[in-house]
């Protein structure tokens, strides 16, 4: 038993299908529970006062804003290599989930930066690099959705996010270069001196845990939609051959 | 119900409100795609089906 | 490899569009400028290095659409991937062919484009030094952009879209280069950094971009 057996579509419509419910309870609670925990029952930060609650929606959609990305480079490079259409179909399925985890990360931050920094828009590295991962991912979809043939399409789209990978990770560093930034450091790193008190960091866990779970059920939905879309096309092409 | 947000509840509520906005939409999109995916595949695959059957018929 | 780099270069100076048009280009952007902003010496000298590298990056995405769009109308591009010439080596000559005509020119009328944003006396070297080192990127980036969208029928603007982003690393260490030498600063590690990514560019982008044409003729 080896994990290329789901690569075969019909094999993963049948996993799929039976995981899916679970995964999806498991996000509604995770999700659901760690916002509820965070905005109802923490306290209120002594400088940031309530605002500190925005922070269980922006870390974890930061996060997963940035590993949809590097899912999609590794399910781009299992498709190039490999050739199953299932990798390329979870790419193709994770890009509008990844950029409206961008777009999450990108509005919450200038709603806490209007009253914390004074200004709903810094060129801060940080937000700057996010921007631009944001735009990359809507080159990405643009691109998957001009391109007729899908199998030309699977291969230009894991080109473009090879290539774009490596143009983001250059665009992180010069921004750097560019800009020292207000963005405070990361919050959660195990080894940093300074991090948030365990008062936000456990509510703080599970949303990052909900958020992950809610993109594995979306992708694994969305992919579950992509697989009929293209068996529809095929059948739908039999049939003109056919007539 | 809703804890004290202070000045900032302007700030709070319209993050969160912002958050689930995107969310909900990104999750009705992909179920209304889901859905509709699955009925015309379902039609297609009956036609198929019904097709197929006739040529055997034929045949 | 030569034939074909000659070859375009011979097409582009006798369409006269290539030269002309991304040049001109430049020159408006930078005329624009101050009609936008204002006449503010200080502002102007300010902002010069940031908008004539922006100026130049622009410059050079709108001629790209030509780059491989004749090739492919007039059906070369097919003869050409069948050569025994690497369609790698293709991509490599045409995207030096394109700098050649629209980056080289842009970097000789930098100067006097600075003159008119009151750009430092100190930046001139540099503005030119930094866009002789960044606009092979800017070409070579552009190769791969526009070999991604070779197949499509209205590829322009999705082409912009996908190349920009890829022109910020080369747009930020470039004017950075400018504007610190500019002010007297300290600016060689900027200088590094842009010249590792146009060289790493000119050696890996080739490949990428001779995949996608491969996909795109398939």
């Amino acid at each position: 038993m080896s994990i290329w057996e789901y690569a075969n579509p019909k094999k993963f419509m049948e996993t799929s299908a039976r995981l899916l419910p679970w995964v999806t309870g498991f996000a509604m609670v995770s999700l659901l529970g760690g916002l509820f925990w965070g905005f109802f029952l923490t306290p209120d930060d002594f400088r940031q006062g309530s605002t500190v609650k925005i922070i269980y929606l922006h870390v974890p959609a930061a996060i997963m804003g940035t590993s949809a990305w590097f899912m999609m480079l590794v399910t781009s490079l299992i498709w190039l290599i490999r050739r199953h259409h299932v990798s390329a179909l979870a790419a193709k399925a994770a890009a509008p989930v990844g950029l409206t985890f961008t777009l999450i990360g990108l509005v919450t931050g200038a709603i806490w930066g209007q009253p914390m920094w004074g200004t709903w828009w810094a060129w801060d590295p940080r937000l700057t690099a996010f921007l631009i991962l944001g735009l990359f991912y809507l080159g990405y979809i643009a691109l998957w959705a001009a391109v007729d043939d899908p199998d030309t399409a699977a291969d230009l789209t894991s080109v473009l996010c090879i290539v774009g990978s490596v143009f983001a990770f250059l665009s992180r560093y010069a921004i750097l270069f560019w800009n020292q930034g207000l963005h405070q450091g990361a919050s959660l790193s195990l080894d940093a001196e300074e991090n948030v008190s365990d008062v936000y960091a456990w509510p703080l866990w599970t949303c990052i845990a909900g958020f992950l779970l809610l993109f594995v059920t979306l992708v694994l939905l969305r992919t579950r939609t992509e697989i009929r879309a293209r068996r529809m096309a095929a059948l739908l092409s039999r049939e003109r051959m056919a007539g | 119900m809703i804890p004290d947000l202070g000045k900032y509840a302007g700030a709070v509520l319209g993050a969160y409100g912002a958050s689930i906005l995107l969310l909900v939409l990104l999750v009705a999109v992909s179920l209304w795609q889901a859905a509709r995916i699955k009925r015309a595949l379902a039609g297609v695959e009956a036609r198929a089906k019904a097709g197929a059957a006739t040529e055997a018929t034929d045949a | 490899m030569r034939a074909l780099f000659l070859r375009d270069l011979a097409l582009a100076i006798r369409a006269g569009g290539g030269f002309g048009l991304g040049l001109a280009f430049f020159l408006l952007v930078a005329v624009l400028m101050p009609l936008g902003v204002g006449p503010d010496q200080g502002v102007l000298g300010r902002i010069a290095p940031g908008v004539l590298w922006v100026g130049a990056l622009l410059a050079c995405l709108l001629s790209l659409d030509r780059l491989f769009a004749l090739d492919v109308e007039d059906g070369s591009l097919d003869l050409l991937a069948t050569a025994p010439l690497p369609l790698e080596g293709v991509v490599a000559a045409k995207a030096l062919a394109h700098w050649v005509v629209t980056g080289l020119p842009l970097v000789l009328a930098a100067p006097v484009l600075g003159l008119e944003l009151n750009l430092a006396p100190g930046g001139y070297a540099w503005l030119v030094v930094s866009l002789l080192v960044g606009t092979p990127a800017l070409s070579v980036i552009g190769a791969f952009g526009t070999a991604l969208t070779v197949g499509l029928k209205r590829g322009g603007l999705l082409m912009s879209l996908l190349v920009l982003p890829m022109y910020v690393p080369t747009l930020i260490f470039g004017a950075e280069v400018v504007r610190r030498g500019a002010a007297g600063l300290e600016f060689g590690g900027a200088l590094v950094f842009l010249a590792a990514i146009t060289l790493g560019a000119l050696a890996l982008l080739p490949f990428a971009a001779a995949a996608a044409i491969r996909v795109n003729l398939r």
